[in-house]
């Protein structure tokens, strides 16, 4: 191994350290922000589906609720497969 | 029928979770569709070792508890094909893990994936229990330690008595010894334990031995499976683990000391 290649090596090795601490920075805010213990997705996306069901005939296993953590930015992405075009008419008729 | 590999060990921090992470991403290159899942409960980790911490919504206790289907909950890896990972829950309690839960969960694995691996934590208590319940084979992971060694020989114990195969009287889960953090420069002065020593004494099958390398600290910081580093000890003696399980015979490398010129020598450490 050359000098060159050692400091080289020597760089890499901190950048990769730089990346840990923001990865666990970006994480552990998650997870202080939920210190009463409690996970909220599955009862946030239950209750989304009740109320999408009310309206449109779907399969509630269909749906996919995402949370996306990226720095101090969250997005809450909800994505509902609804019916074809069709069977949504005959349901519309049929109600 | 999906294969169930447990990794184990008794002992905590011998390097189990960097072991499940890279065994199954070698298994998943080989072509066979393989989940991985986390079953420290409360203290997950493997998500971080993944690199897929911020990608979690889901996980085992969620889909164990009806709250989420097993496909919302399995993260597909970014950079391998065939890869999943299913992360253990952070917030509940170790009592939402239940053996008929883990059983469905396996059973519907199963009908996808070839390979299932169970990182399980240390200790010989409910999750590590669980995580080895339904094991087919079992990677024992073990430091050439004085303690190490011993956990590693009471959960042999255990596989023995308390896995399903042993309750049903199946045939035994099969055993492997992955040896790991192997120094061979310490073990040619005589401050570490032998290969064969180690292997002598638990008296299963040696599957691998994974040197010492600095390259795991770096790939656990950047969240990459060791085994996908190119020009690795490390990843390579993973990836000779993972061809010997599946039947190739390789022979051991890094076993003993790399010859080292002088200026090297001076410079160990930064390889
Ligand atoms: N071959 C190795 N060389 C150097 N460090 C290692 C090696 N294997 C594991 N480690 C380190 O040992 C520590 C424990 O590893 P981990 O996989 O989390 O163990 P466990 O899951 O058994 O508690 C980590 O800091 C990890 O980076
Ligand atoms: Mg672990």
């Amino acid at each position: 191994m050359s000098i060159t290649s050692f400091f080289r090596s020597r760089r890499k090795d901190k950048q990769s350290a730089e990346t840990a601490r923001d990865r666990l920075q970006i994480v552990l805010a998650h997870e202080r922000m939920s210190v009463n213990g409690d996970d909220f997705l599955p009862r946030l996306q239950r209750e989304i589906m009740a109320v999408v069901v009310r309206y449109v005939d779907i399969d509630p296993s269909q749906a996919v609720v995402k949370l996306e953590k990226d720095g101090d930015l969250s997005t809450l992405e909800i994505e509902v497969t609804l019916p074809k075009a069709d069977s949504l008419g005959v349901q519309r008729v049929a109600s | 029928m999906a294969t169930v590999i447990v990794v184990t060990s008794g002992k905590g921090g011998v390097g189990k979770t960097t072991t499940s992470a890279s065994f199954a991403a070698g298994l998943a290159l080989s072509g066979a569709k393989t989940a991985v899942i986390d079953f420290d409960v409360g203290l997950r980790n493997l998500d971080l070792i993944m690199g897929c911490e911020r990608r979690v919504v889901f996980d085992l206790i969620n889909v164990i508890q009806g709250e989420a289907k097993l496909r919302q909950a399995l993260i597909r890896d970014k950079r391998v094909e065939n890869l999943y990972t299913l992360a253990a829950s952070q917030t509940r309690d170790k009592d939402a893990l239940t053996r008929e839960g883990i059983g469905a969960v396996l059973e519907e694995l199963a009908e996808e994936f070839e390979y299932v691996v169970c990182d399980s934590p240390a200790g010989i208590e409910k999750g590590a229990l669980l995580a080895l319940y339904y094991a087919d084979h079992a990677v024992v992971v073990t430091n050439p330690e004085i303690s190490s060694v011993r956990d590693s020989d009471r959960i042999l114990g255990v596989l023995a008595s308390r896995s399903r195969r042993a309750e049903q009287g199946d045939t035994p889960v099969k055993e492997h010894l992955l040896l790991t953090r192997y120094d061979p420069a310490r073990v040619s002065t005589g401050e570490m334990l032998k290969v064969g020593d180690v292997e002598e004494i638990l008296a299963i099958p040696l599957l691998g031995v994974i040197p010492e390398s600095e390259v795991v600290l770096r790939c656990s910081n950047l969240g990459q499976p060791v085994i996908l580093e190119e020009k690795s000890n490390a990843a390579q003696a993973y990836r000779d683990a993972v061809a010997r399980f599946l039947g190739q015979e390789v022979e051991m490398k890094f076993l003993e000391q790399e010859r080292k010129g002088l200026l090297r020598r001076w410079f160990r450490g930064a390889a």
